[in-house]
């Protein structure tokens, strides 16, 4: 094994070397005049003919390298390789956003998606490791006898997968679109292109060595604005170190922002306005046409007396914009009253843990805390692309080893992102607020443009307040590097880690998606007789059929996009994980326990999660089917019903049934024991 | 296959500290969440001890756990002579 890892850490490190020349150079250009959106398109499509071009040295055309990487991958690339798989663009682009929005209750992310990889390496990746197959449903069927449990296990890894690379696919139309000013549509397929290249030729082998590449473009992309910003503030470049102080300096600014006279009327103007909408849809539809009626009298009016032609235009979109049937307009009007509400709400400080009324805890925000930490971890577990990779490496002690590699790589950049939220905040508040609405900074109207920023002089003192300013999560790490003032070739940097988060992650879950469907479904089920070189082509192609859905369907920009990710860990949860654990903690679990378990697991979380979520499915016609959340659990942790109902049915289902045969006893005995021969 | 008393052992002790660490797990995971506004009284490096530990403890004590448990199940299986073989490539596989 040594002999094959010293080489790569040669390349390795001659590539990460030649990386930073690459930046050094850009930033050298840009001091001499070399326009912003070259700098965008230079790291672009630098960055993908890179990735190409390890796609197309790795290219394979044997299935064990094809599927699992020849089973070579030495643990520490693996880890990198399953990092860059695992930290996707809502770890990236996301995460420091949220983290800010929400203070502490935004940590459940942080140790959600970084505690479940003490289930993956206790519960489950040596022991699938030492079954050493090809994919998980493999698994469910070598253990769970045949075709049902096979199936219901693909059903859930595509499901939960396909919905988690959409979300990929349309991060990568953002960036694209944003920093190379590229159409979203475009932005989508030049992503693709850039997925596919990396996946399509080599498999899991040329995936793996380009996403170590892209790891490594990722992690430095997301420490550097912040390490600089760090220095800055503290004079200590090591912001995971430093934000405590920087923190106790936010709460010292915040006494002072929440309780300024100004801001609390900003707040105070907003919570009209939200009862205003309130009244509006009481008293629907005749509301409607008055407000009709009201901005068409204020055109007119504005017209007759001179006033900015500005002013007309903008009370002319706003009736244009208005519904046209009393259904639309609740719905618009629900919105906008939600809008004004949360800036007319009172603020939490940052450290605030489960904020309640008065200084008592709220109950209701703690179960949500931890039941969202419990679906993550769980979720994290069971998500058939980061198991995969523990079939990649070459012993069952590697894979050991790996899981740790892994998670300390991606600790990384976990413990990283609180940093920036604290830093940005200290940032915002310090020298944002409070200042002049006539000299703000550029980035402010820049991300404005976009619609990330938003700004509203509610109570019309020229002076920013809190309440007045509204951030989108993703705004905090793509303009960290222009609130610290940076040259744009950070911000180029920045671009092109998310674009590797992204593009790896989406690498991972379409082979996942492709491999569950030609080797489990089409391989095992349908031709067991197909050649090797057929089983190739069948798997290509898929990947290239899934690709295109994928993209397709992230053009369409569906809303309900973030909701969708945060379920994909419910589903994986609670389809997959009860079957899996049991399958080698507990010989007595049977086939049909094990199915039944799937399935009511699977469908008792889908049962929650959309008469939670929605009210009415109109392309189905079906109305009327919300309900109240038991005990206020929100639908995002719809897991935690999935998963106890998954494990409750596995274990009475196969209580009242035959134990397993002893072939099925032998299997389990053959997967605990690392020496143990499987003939 | 036939169970030696040598392997009810290794399995035994797999469990053992396997439900040890998933303890650990536990308590820093969700004993440490659900009491962490009683927690906010201590501070650490200047966070609130509660902030600190969802921000940097429990994910630094999550990666330890792997560490530890990665070394003993390797010993172990050093131990109990169970030293698999590590093979360069699998294509004969079927």
């Amino acid at each position: 094994m040594a002999a094959f890892s010293a080489p790569l850490r040669r390349y390795y490190a001659f590539y990460t070397t030649g990386f930073f020349i690459v930046i050094v150079v850009l930033a050298i250009l840009e001091r001499y005049g070399m326009p912003p959106r070259w700098i965008g398109y230079s790291f672009l499509f630098l960055t993908i003919f890179l990735y190409a071009t390890i796609g197309v040295l790795a290219r394979t055309a044997s299935i064990s390298e094809y599927y699992v990487a020849g089973r070579r991958i030495p643990a520490v690339f693996n880890g990198m390789a399953t990092g860059a798989d695992w930290m996707s663009s809502a770890s990236f682009m996301g995460l420091a956003g949220t983290l800010y929005l929400s203070g502490y209750q935004g940590l459940a992310y942080v140790m959600g998606w970084t505690g479940g990889y003490v289930l993956v390496a206790l519960l489950l990746a040596p022991y699938l490791r030492r079954f050493g197959q090809y994919t998980i449903p493999d698994f469910l069927a070598a253990r769970y006898g045949g075709k049902p449990a096979r199936l219901v296990g693909v059903f859930a890894t595509v499901l939960a997968s396909f919905v988690y690379v959409v979300a990929q696919i349309y991060g990568v139309g953002l960036i694209t679109s944003r920093f190379v000013g590229l159409q979203f549509e475009i932005g989508v397929f030049v992503g693709l292109a850039g997925i596919l290249v990396c996946s399509f030729l080599g498999g899991m082998r040329a995936v793996t060595w380009t996403q170590v590449a892209q790891y490594m473009i990722l992690i430095v992309a997301y420490l550097v604005p912040v390490t600089i910003l760090s220095y800055q503030v503290t004079g200590i470049p090591l912001p995971q170190l430093t934000y405590g102080q920087v923190l106790q300096q936010v709460q010292a600014l915040e006494e002072k922002i929440f309780d300024d006279p100004a801001e609390i009327d900003s707040r105070h103007l907003f919570r009209q306005r939200a009862d205003e909408y309130y009244e509006r849809i009481l008293t629907l539809p005749d509301s409607l046409e008055e407000e009709r009626e009201r901005l068409s009298a204020r055109i007119n009016e504005l017209k007759s007396s001179n006033a900015q032609m500005r002013d007309v235009v903008a009370i002319e979109r706003q009736r244009r914009e208005l519904p046209h049937t009393s259904d639309a307009a609740r719905d618009y009007w629900e919105h906008l009253m939600r809008q004004a509400a949360q800036r007319g709400a009172e603020p939490e400080h940052h450290v605030t843990v489960y904020p309640g009324d008065g200084d008592g805890v709220n109950e209701t925000a703690r179960l949500n805390f931890l039941t969202l930490v419990f679906c993550l971890m769980v979720g994290t577990a069971a998500l058939p692309h980061v198991l995969m990779r523990y079939y990649t490496t070459p012993s069952v002690r590697e894979a050991r080893t790996s899981v740790f590699w892994s998670l300390l790589f991606i600790l990384v950049l976990y413990l990283t992102a609180p940093a920036y939220a604290v830093f940005a905040k200290y940032e915002i508040y310090s020298t944002l607020i409070g200042s002049s609405m006539a000299q703000l900074p550029v980035w402010v109207s820049a991300w404005g443009k976009i619609g990330l920023v938003s700004i509203e002089d509610v109570n019309g003192d020229g002076i920013l307040q809190l309440a007045e300013l509204s951030l989108n999560p993703d705004v905090i790490l793509l303009a960290t590097p222009e609130i610290a003032g940076l040259p744009y070739v950070i911000s180029g940097l920045v671009a092109a880690g998310a674009l590797a988060a992204a593009l790896s992650t989406a690498d991972g879950l379409l082979l996942t998606i492709a491999s569950a469907l030609s080797h489990d479904v089409y391989y095992k089920v349908f031709r067991p007789n197909a050649t090797t070189q057929w089983r190739l082509v069948v798997s290509k192609s898929l990947l290239l059929v899934v690709a295109v859905l994928a993209a397709t369907v992230a053009s369409q920009k569906p809303a309900t996009i973030l909701f969708m990710v945060a379920w994909a860990f419910s589903l994986a949860g609670s389809a997959l994980f009860p079957a899996l654990i049991l399958g080698v903690f507990w010989k007595r679990a049977t086939p049909a326990g094990a199915v039944s378990g799937m399935t009511i697991g699977l469908l008792v979380t889908i049962y929650y999660m959309v008469r939670v979520q929605f009210d009415a499915i109109p392309w189905l016609g079906i109305d009327g089917i919300g309900m109240e959340p038991w005990l206020g659990i929100q639908s995002t942790s719809a897991g935690v019903w999935g998963v106890a109902a998954g494990f409750l049915t596995i274990i009475v289902v196969s209580l009242c049934g035959k134990p397993p045969d002893k072939e099925t006893q032998d299997f389990v005995e053959s997967v605990r024991y690392p020496e143990a021969d499987r003939s | 296959m036939k169970l030696t008393q040598k392997h009810q052992d290794y399995w035994r002790r797999n469990l053992r500290i396997t439900a040890l660490l998933l303890a650990i797990w536990f308590v820093v995971t969700f004993v440490v969440s659900y009491f962490a506004r009683d927690l906010a009284r201590f501070t650490l490096l200047g966070f609130p001890l509660g902030f600190y530990m969802g921000a940097q403890g429990s994910p630094l004590i999550y990666v330890i756990i792997i560490w530890c448990y990665a070394r003993y199940m390797n010993d172990l299986d050093r131990e109990y002579g169970v030293n698999e073989v590590e093979h360069e490539a699998d294509d004969q596989r079927p």
